[in-house]
């Protein structure tokens, strides 16, 4: 069984690929079965924020739970969309037909656009009618379109921060940069604006919601709440999001139930951050050696 | 003066459009959004008064904006963006009322440094030095290109990402950007 870590690398070079990876010293590196279903060469990636820190993240869990890896189908996209669409006629062809056993996909950076991603979900359908339907998890870019496509309910997991609770909240807003005012600075709780996505049939069936607390909602109601140890220089480090994916994309490989899944993975992106000891100019790929040992205690916590 | 003319701009009553005109209002549609990006820039620099806002629902593809500009200055704006190679899809007169974008900013002062978040961007400067620390959030794929462009860079200097970016994201990215640096040249 295997997981796809679906999502993108800002480098427009960077060809289609079906790829395992292993972090070495901050940086991804592929393994020799790497598929190119238009050839080219695969660089090492550098772990800043994005797909590749999502990536590093599942990695480590993998590694602590001596868990096979993920794959990861990746793109070169620097904005325009080219490389996520890419990916998108690559992954709805290769599903109805592949003979690999999905396990789950985890959707992240991707270029949000609503055809491609109506395109992947029947390819998703399209598998699930031979083989057992795969966990589908999404967040950044897929997750806006997931959202946009009206078949945001089909998903068991999205990963929004604040703003982007706000924009599945607002059943009018097609992208985050849209979500009205009313929403976005109203101060409504995350419970509040979960229920509103819940009753519009725009999120997942449960959000992990990355903030000063950390929520996990199902079907629109609260059901964990995750709040320390409390390290707010985390919120303004570029791909601490990621690396939460990452971990609950590790977790769920591992088959924890989805709800034990998040409530670890917020626990321990949070250990992470007080083993780091960050500041807001901290980077994340200096927060990544913490993430094991961070893992490590949030299990034991939960014993 | 200016203060005192912005007072009295702003309480004096306008007409409102009525519902399904176009108020002498269009908007133009281009390929993609790094096009409206550059367009903008453009056509400000030109000093046509124009807006961005999302596209009504029947063009929306999943990371749209429209340009909103002044019908009769069409034949002007066609000019300054032909003279860039720049051509737009459509020109298409506005009937109902556009997706505004996000215009709230949130800041947080973290001691030596402070951040701005607009929409599902945020960007984090060092109060000192003005230099731009972390760019966090916004989930299209330019936008760890975009932050490694602007990390390390001071606030003062650094590109603003409207210049290169092409998506939404990129335009809320831009946004926080230019108010961060509003905040620190004031002293924030």
């Amino acid at each position: 069984m295997s997981w796809i870590i679906c999502g993108s690398v800002p480098d427009a070079d960077f060809p289609l690929s079906l790829s395992s990876w292993r972090l070495e010293e901050g940086q991804l590196y592929t393994s020799a079965e790497a598929f190119l279903p238009h050839g080219g060469t695969l660089p090492a990636l550098s772990v800043q924020r994005g797909t590749p820190a999502l990536i590093a993240a599942a990695l480590q869990v993998c590694q602590s739970l001596a868990l096979p890896q993920p794959l990861a189908l990746l793109a070169g996209d620097t904005g325009n969309g080219k490389g996520s669409l890419a990916l998108y006629a690559f992954l709805s062809d290769w599903l109805p037909s592949t003979s690999e056993m999905v396990a789950g996909l985890t959707f992240h950076y991707l270029f949000p656009n609503v055809d491609g991603h109506n395109r992947v979900l029947m390819g998703v359908r399209a598998y699930a009618e031979k083989h057992p339907a795969p966990v589908l998890a999404a967040d950044a870019g897929f997750m806006y379109a997931a959202k946009m496509s009206g078949y945001a309910g089909e998903y068991d997991l999205f990963t929004p921060d604040a703003g982007e609770l706000a924009f599945l909240a607002d059943e009018n807003a097609p992208h985050p940069f849209y979500t009205r005012g009313f929403l976005l600075g109203s101060g409504l709780s995350a419970e509040e604006l979960a229920q509103r996505a819940h009753a519009h049939g725009n999120c997942a069936r449960t959000l992990l919601i990355k903030g000063a607390v950390d929520s996990v909602a199902e079907d629109g109601v609260l059901v964990a709440r995750v709040d320390s140890p409390d390290i707010p220089f985390m919120e303004p480090i570029g791909g601490t999001g990621d690396l939460l994916t990452g971990t609950v994309t590790g977790l769920l490989m591992a088959g924890y139930p989805m709800r034990r899944a998040c409530t670890i993975a917020a626990r321990t992106n949070r250990l992470t951050g007080k083993l780091a000891s960050p500041t807001p100019a901290t980077q994340v790929g200096e927060l990544i050696p913490f993430l094991p040992e961070a893992l490590r205690q949030a299990l034991a916590d939960r014993a | 003066m200016k203060r005192l003319f912005g007072l009295w701009k702003k309480r004096t009553p306008e007409l409102e459009t009525a519902p399904g005109k176009s108020g002498g209002k269009g908007f133009l549609t281009f390929h993609n959004t790094g096009e409206v990006l550059r367009a903008e820039r453009l056509l400000r620099e030109a000093g046509l008064p124009v807006e961005v806002k999302g596209p009504p629902p029947e063009l929306r593809t999943g990371c749209d904006m429209v340009i909103v500009f002044e019908l009769l200055l069409e034949p002007a704006a066609r000019r300054v963006l032909q003279r860039e190679h720049l051509e737009p899809l459509s020109a298409v007169p506005v009937d109902d009322p556009l997706l505004e974008p996000v215009s709230l900013f949130h800041t947080t002062d973290y001691g030596r440094w402070f951040m701005v978040r607009a929409a599902n961007m945020k960007i984090t400067v060092e109060k000192d030095t003005g230099t731009i620390v972390n760019v966090s959030g916004g989930g299209c794929p330019d936008v760890p290109w975009l932050a490694a462009r602007l990390n390390g860079r001071r606030v003062s200097e650094a590109e603003e990402p409207c210049i290169r970016g092409q998506t939404l994201c990129a335009y809320a990215l831009h946004k926080a950007f230019v108010e961060a640096r509003r905040l620190w040249r004031e002293g924030a």
